[in-house]
């Protein structure tokens, strides 16, 4: 524990020097963060039986047809079976939101639905139920590649992700592309730096030792650079979840991923 | 919501070795880490898990801290009879759940 | 060391890792000190049998990237028959803050001495594995395993 601190900064530090002008969005070799692990970790993830991430699914199946709300509605009421209503639909998010006019995420949507359609009770950010019907709605894409909606009114918002993945942040000074445009592929501590595509979210972290949201995994990032970092649900995660689907178009979905 | 994942064959052939593989949704709190303001999180693990065939025991486990959270666990066992291959966990609460499967034997 | 230094010699880092130090004191007792060394944990669990190398394979990867799950296997050689077969296999750890990790109770009925599971790892250490046969003698493999340290944990102190 008390060595973590020194290797992490000095890690961090060794990236904040390189420079960082790798043409986002247009990478010759994009991997997926599951291509930098271990053949083990990649077992656990390729197995169902052996995935820990299954369970959310599993729960959020169990909720997609559970009646929920004033209208008594299940998910399944109005959408049918997910395998096929569902197919493909994580590779689109974020989407553009007619009633507020911004992008919202998975996530967002499904809470949008709760609100209007079933007249539930919202559900809050990284709750297990929320986790669990977002990683069974993503989960029906599994296998399908990232396919961002061509939306001329997410361009703004689109770019705003993309400045803010430049940005250096923190008492490290570092931004995202510091690492995972600039020096993937190295090490940072013990970790191999993979190159930040958000392609199997929700997802089991052996660090979390559970299923946490893409949100999550980038307020761990602030975190680690000594940034504040943006609350849940807030626009900026949106937005930067946004350029980072761009980023990772053509790659397939894989939730539930596994990761270290 | 789903407690277990169970990974058997349905079939198999008299005196045929099969591997049966389980995982538990559980989040096997240690008992040694501290939540906010320092504050310990008491443990709470399953300690406990026995596999039967047709009410006959033949895999068990004692499970500590040690074992990663959502234990994973695979073993091997003879084809003998038909039936119920029966799964149950006791957790540090006291409370036992169960799954089963069957299995057809020829 | 810490009561020879005078405030005013103090660096700052000094008071830092005077803290650090004050911290693992006050943590260290409940969980450090309290556990079975791996020679004591095995000792426990033959009764003092002598434990022979060999028979026993125990599968862990040399290198893992997160301590959280590791993933291991344990194969006996023995031909599982009522007469001659593992009674038990013990799983135990040198550095956790808890010596056992896990004993699995198998039999003939198993046809094969094979158990699968993943484990906790706080830190590189030592693996051990013992089997107990049918005829009470112990047989054990020992494997090390290297926990890299994980860079961007979320609750930093």
């Amino acid at each position: 524990m008390t060595g973590r601190a020194p290797r992490l900064l000095a890690g961090l530090l060794a990236a904040c020097l390189a420079g960082s002008s790798a043409p986002a969005g247009d990478m010759l070799d994009k991997r997926s963060g599951a291509d930098f692990m271990s053949p083990e970790n990649r077992a656990m993830q390729a197995d169902d039986m052996s995935n820990p991430g299954m369970f959310a699914v599993l729960d959020g199946e169990e909720l997609w047809n559970r009646p929920e709300g004033a209208n008594g509605r299940s998910c399944a009421g109005c959408h049918g079976e997910a395998a096929t209503s569902m197919r493909g639909v994580a590779t689109r998010y974020p989407a553009f939101d007619e009633r507020s006019g911004r992008p919202i995420d998975l996530a967002g949507r499904i809470g949008e639905c709760r609100r209007t359609r079933q007249e539930a009770s919202p559900l809050p950010h990284e709750s297990p139920e929320l986790i669990a019907l977002t990683a069974y709605v993503a989960h029906q894409s599994r296998g399908m590649p990232i396919s961002p909606p061509q939306d001329e009114r997410l361009a703004q918002f689109r770019e705003n992700g993309r400045r803010l993945y430049e940005r250096r942040i923190g008492q490290l000074d570092l931004s995202c592309a510091s690492c995972h445009d600039a020096r993937w592929g190295e090490r940072l501590g013990g970790s191999v730096m993979p190159q930040g595509h958000p392609t199997a979210y929700p997802l089991y972290r052996l660090e979390w030792q559970a299923v946490g949201s893409l949100q999550r995994r980038l307020r761990n990032c602030m975190i680690g650079v000594r940034a504040e970092a943006f609350a849940f649900g807030a626009p900026e995660l949106i937005e930067l979840e946004l350029y980072l689907m761009e980023r990772a178009a053509g790659l397939t979905v894989e939730t539930p991923g596994v990761r270290p | 919501m789903t407690r277990a994942l169970i990974n058997a064959p349905k079939t198999a052939r008299r005196g045929e070795i099969i591997e049966i593989r389980a995982m538990l949704a559980h989040p096997m709190e240690t008992g040694f880490r501290t939540g906010t303001m320092g504050k310990a999180i008491p443990r709470d693990i399953i300690n406990r898990f026995v596999c039967t065939w047709n009410g006959e025991e033949i895999f068990s486990a004692d499970l500590f801290p040690a074992i990663a959270a959502n234990p994973y666990l695979a073993f091997t066992a003879v084809a003998t009879d038909s039936g119920t291959i029966a799964f149950a966990w006791t957790g540090d609460d006291g409370e036992t759940r169960t799954a089963e499967t069957e299995i057809t034997v020829t | 060391m810490r009561d020879k230094a005078t405030t005013s010699g103090l660096r700052r880092r000094d008071l830092v890792a005077g803290g650090a130090v004050l911290a693992l004191t006050l943590v260290a007792p409940r969980t450090a000190r309290a556990r079975p060394s791996l020679e004591e944990a095995i000792r426990a669990f033959t009764g003092g049998a002598a434990v022979k190398t060999g028979r026993v394979q125990l599968a862990v990867p040399p290198l893992v990237e997160n301590g959280n799950a590791v993933g291991l296997s344990v194969k006996v050689e023995s031909p599982m028959s009522e007469t001659d077969h593992v009674r038990r296999i013990a799983l135990f750890n040198e550095k956790n803050p808890q010596a056992d990790v896990a004993v699995f109770h198998i039999g003939p009925r198993a046809g094969r001495a094979e158990v699968a599971t993943r484990i906790r790892l706080a830190t590189s250490q030592t693996v051990a594995a013992i089997a107990e046969m049918s005829d009470g003698s112990f047989w054990s493999h020992r494997a090390d395993v290297i926990v890299t340290l994980a860079a961007c944990v979320e609750d930093l102190l």
